[in-house]
């Protein structure tokens, strides 16, 4: 990036994608795109008989569903590090605490076909002998409080954690490690028993959200519908402040944070609210995956996730939103077809991935869709300079 | 081409230049205040005993030898870097060494740094409306549209600036002279009652410089500006009153002419010369 020094070369119109006139335009096509993927899937899936070589089987729905829930996880992320240059490590948290939110409503809604038959407690508090409910188990059977939850625990999390970390102007590669250290110090503590999220096993033998059989067809399919518009939204939101001029400041303040700072912007409270946005929709992709995988446990806060997740961003391309989406459905998709195959050559194969991308592609998939508008402005560049 | 005419019909083009309404209260002394102030860095002096006082409405030109102590002392007024000991007052009302670097801009004091630092990633037009004096929380920035009159007032200091015809370029591809200027427009966009701006027409032109002497001699009288610059034409062409600054504190102060003829300055830059 810094070896070219000459106006006319790559470096200084490397971020053209940035200004708005082309982030307008690729609203527009990506919300298209989404739709248009969201209506193919389920017309093939509800009109072709089982049978027929196009038809999307219910697993597959299913794991289509999970891969928006990755992607708007990715979406939440690029909000963060491409545009306000924050490198969270720990994304993760947020994702599998909204993904906690939404699970301790599904416990709640099993009811008494527990195995043990308990009316109130989850199986696991009363294999553990417990008899009555943590104060933080209360209000998880209405769906509504749960709801919120998954938006208010990531929130409130981020807010804390951003107050402490940006008024203290904790910055670059210090920030990333305190962010990996929160996410492993939350997988640490859902493991114990005591905590009372389940422990190890984490939550499951979900059955049923508002009343809907999660085991039908119609409701995974439900599911992904669900994901998709998820990803739809957090992605206008996104784009929403992003286009904005509060997006600028974001922008400037990634790039020269102190510069910022004169020009009278408080930087710590524009970080702030960005991340604790970032968390929330972070929850909210979170919630989404747990009924389409029907599990949530620790290894969702695993360090390593959080990394995986800034692969995806980074492979995709990073701040442009539609980079992260990309990104994380194909290394996504490019998981489940390796991991089938050769299930231990996965790590390697997404290392070299990354390696082959950083090298190749600095600026992600999402360069090489940029690469030509940017040949047109240099020559229109070089018109202008005489 | 542009100032000139700026400058010859000013009137119309200079309103934007007269400085919002500000609570510093200037009717009792200086605008900027400073006294006894030391800093050090690892036991390393870089500010020593410094006392200064600009007043309102002044043009003041800061020299001095490399690492006298200059950008420093504008990290101190702005908040930047907290020193030992010393007082540092905006006005009578506003001790400075109280308040965080957002607060002291907000308060009328804006900054140009020695090496440039325009928002590369954003359009020149985009960097003025940064800058621009506006409500600076999180939400009203979120939900900010520009107004007529706003939008107009970055047009009329893109014309002062002579970068209209690159207002929807990137600041990165502006050569080192741009940027300078573009800095400076920034600067004008917050409508200071202070200007603190450092090494202006460091890989300017002759032409960009002359331009840079006009616009800030005519800033003068309504705003207070305080320009670091180690041109010794440049600070000629512009200068009333020159304070050397030497090891962090003052050296000497008077014309340009009182100053070059001083025998300590005298010695201090033929020592630097010397040296180098
Ligand atoms: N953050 C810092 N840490 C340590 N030393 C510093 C720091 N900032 C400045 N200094 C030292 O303080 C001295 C004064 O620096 P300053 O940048 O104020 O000089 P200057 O007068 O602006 O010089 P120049 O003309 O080269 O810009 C220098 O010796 C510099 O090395
Ligand atoms: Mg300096």
């Amino acid at each position: 990036m810094s070896l070219s020094s000459t106006p006319s070369s790559s470096s200084p119109l490397s971020h053209l994608w940035l200004t708005r006139p082309f982030s307008e335009r690729s609203t527009r096509i990506f919300l298209a795109v989404l739709a248009l993927a969201l209506a193919v899937v389920t017309v093939l899936h509800l009109a072709l008989p089982a049978g027929h070589p196009l038809h999307v089987s219910s697993y597959t729905v299913t794991l289509l569903g999970k891969y928006l829930c990755y992607a708007l996880l990715a979406v939440a992320v690029d909000l963060v590090w491409g545009y306000l240059g924050i490198l969270s490590l720990g994304h993760g948290a947020f994702f599998a605490l909204g993904g906690y939110a939404m699970g301790m409503y599904l416990m709640r809604q099993i009811g008494d076909r527990g195995v043990y038959g308990d009316p109130v407690l989850p199986d696991f508090m009363v294999f553990l002998n417990w008899d009555s409910l943590p104060w933080f188990w209360h209000g998880f059977d209405m769906a509504w409080f749960a709801f919120l939850m998954v938006m208010l625990a990531p929130g409130l999390l981020a807010l804390l954690f951003g107050f402490l970390a940006f008024r203290s102007r904790v910055t670059g590669v210090y920030l990333s490690i305190i962010t990996q250290a929160l996410t492993f110090a939350l997988m640490l503590a859902f493991f114990r028993n005591e905590m009372g999220f389940g422990g190890n096993n984490g939550l499951t033998d979900f059955r049923e959200l508002l009343g809907f059989d999660l085991r039908s067809d119609a409701t995974r399919l439900g599911l992904f519908l669900a994901s998709g518009v998820a990803l739809a939204l957090g992605y206008v939101v996104c784009r929403g402040i992003v286009g904005s001029k509060l997006g600028r400041v974001c922008i400037a303040s990634r790039d020269a944070e102190a510069r910022v700072r004169f020009l009278g912007y408080r930087v710590e409270r524009v970080q702030l609210c960005v991340f604790v946005v970032s968390a929330m929709l972070a929850g909210v992709a979170g919630s989404l995956y747990v009924p389409q995988v029907g599990i949530i446990n620790p290894s969702e806060f695993s360090p390593l996730f959080s990394i995986e997740v800034v692969v995806w961003v980074a492979l995709g391309g990073r701040g442009t939103l539609y980079g992260a989406v990309i990104g994380a459905i194909l290394v996504n998709y490019a998981k489940t077809v390796f991991t089938g195959v050769m299930p231990d050559a996965w790590l390697f194969a997404l290392g070299g991935l990354f390696v082959v991308v950083t090298v190749l592609l600095p600026k992600g998939i999402a360069g090489l869709m940029t690469r030509r508008r940017k040949a047109d402005s240099d020559t229109q560049l070089k018109e202008a300079t005489p | 081409m542009s100032l000139l005419d700026a400058l010859a019909d000013r009137d119309r083009v200079f309103d934007f230049l007269v400085p919002a309404s500000s609570p510093v209260d200037v009717r009792h002394g200086p605008i900027l205040y400073l006294e006894d102030v030391n800093v050090s860095f690892d036991g390393f002096k870089a500010i020593n005993n410094l006392n200064l006082t600009i007043n309102d409405g002044e043009l003041r030109c800061i020299i001095g030898p490399n690492g006298a102590g200059k950008t420093t002392m504008m990290d101190i007024i702005t908040g930047k870097t907290r020193p030992d000991s010393g007082q540092v007052w905006f006005g009578s009302r506003h001790n400075l060494l109280t308040k965080n670097e957002p607060e002291i801009a907000s308060l009328g004091i804006g900054r140009k740094f020695q090496k440039p630092t325009v928002f590369e990633a954003l359009s020149v037009f985009d960097n003025l409306e940064l800058a621009m004096a506006a409500d600076k929380r999180v939400l009203p920035t979120l939900t900010a549209r520009l107004s007529g009159e706003q939008r107009s007032r970055i047009d009329e200091v893109l014309e002062t600036i002579g970068l209209e015809s690159l207002c929807g370029r990137q600041a990165g591809i502006l050569s080192h002279g741009q940027k300078q200027w573009l800095e400076i427009g920034m600067l004008l966009m917050q409508r200071p009652r202070l200007l603190l701006v450092d090494e202006p027409v460091a890989g300017m032109t002759e032409q960009e410089m002359e331009r840079t002497a006009e616009l800030l001699t005519s800033l003068a009288g309504k705003q207070s500006v305080v320009v670091v610059e180690h041109d010794m034409g440049f600070v000629r062409s512009i200068a009333r009153q020159v304070t050397v600054l030497h090891q962090g504190s003052v050296l000497a102060e008077g014309t340009m002419d009182q100053v070059s003829n001083d025998p300590k300055v005298i010695e201090v830059y033929l020592g630097a010369e010397e040296e180098a």
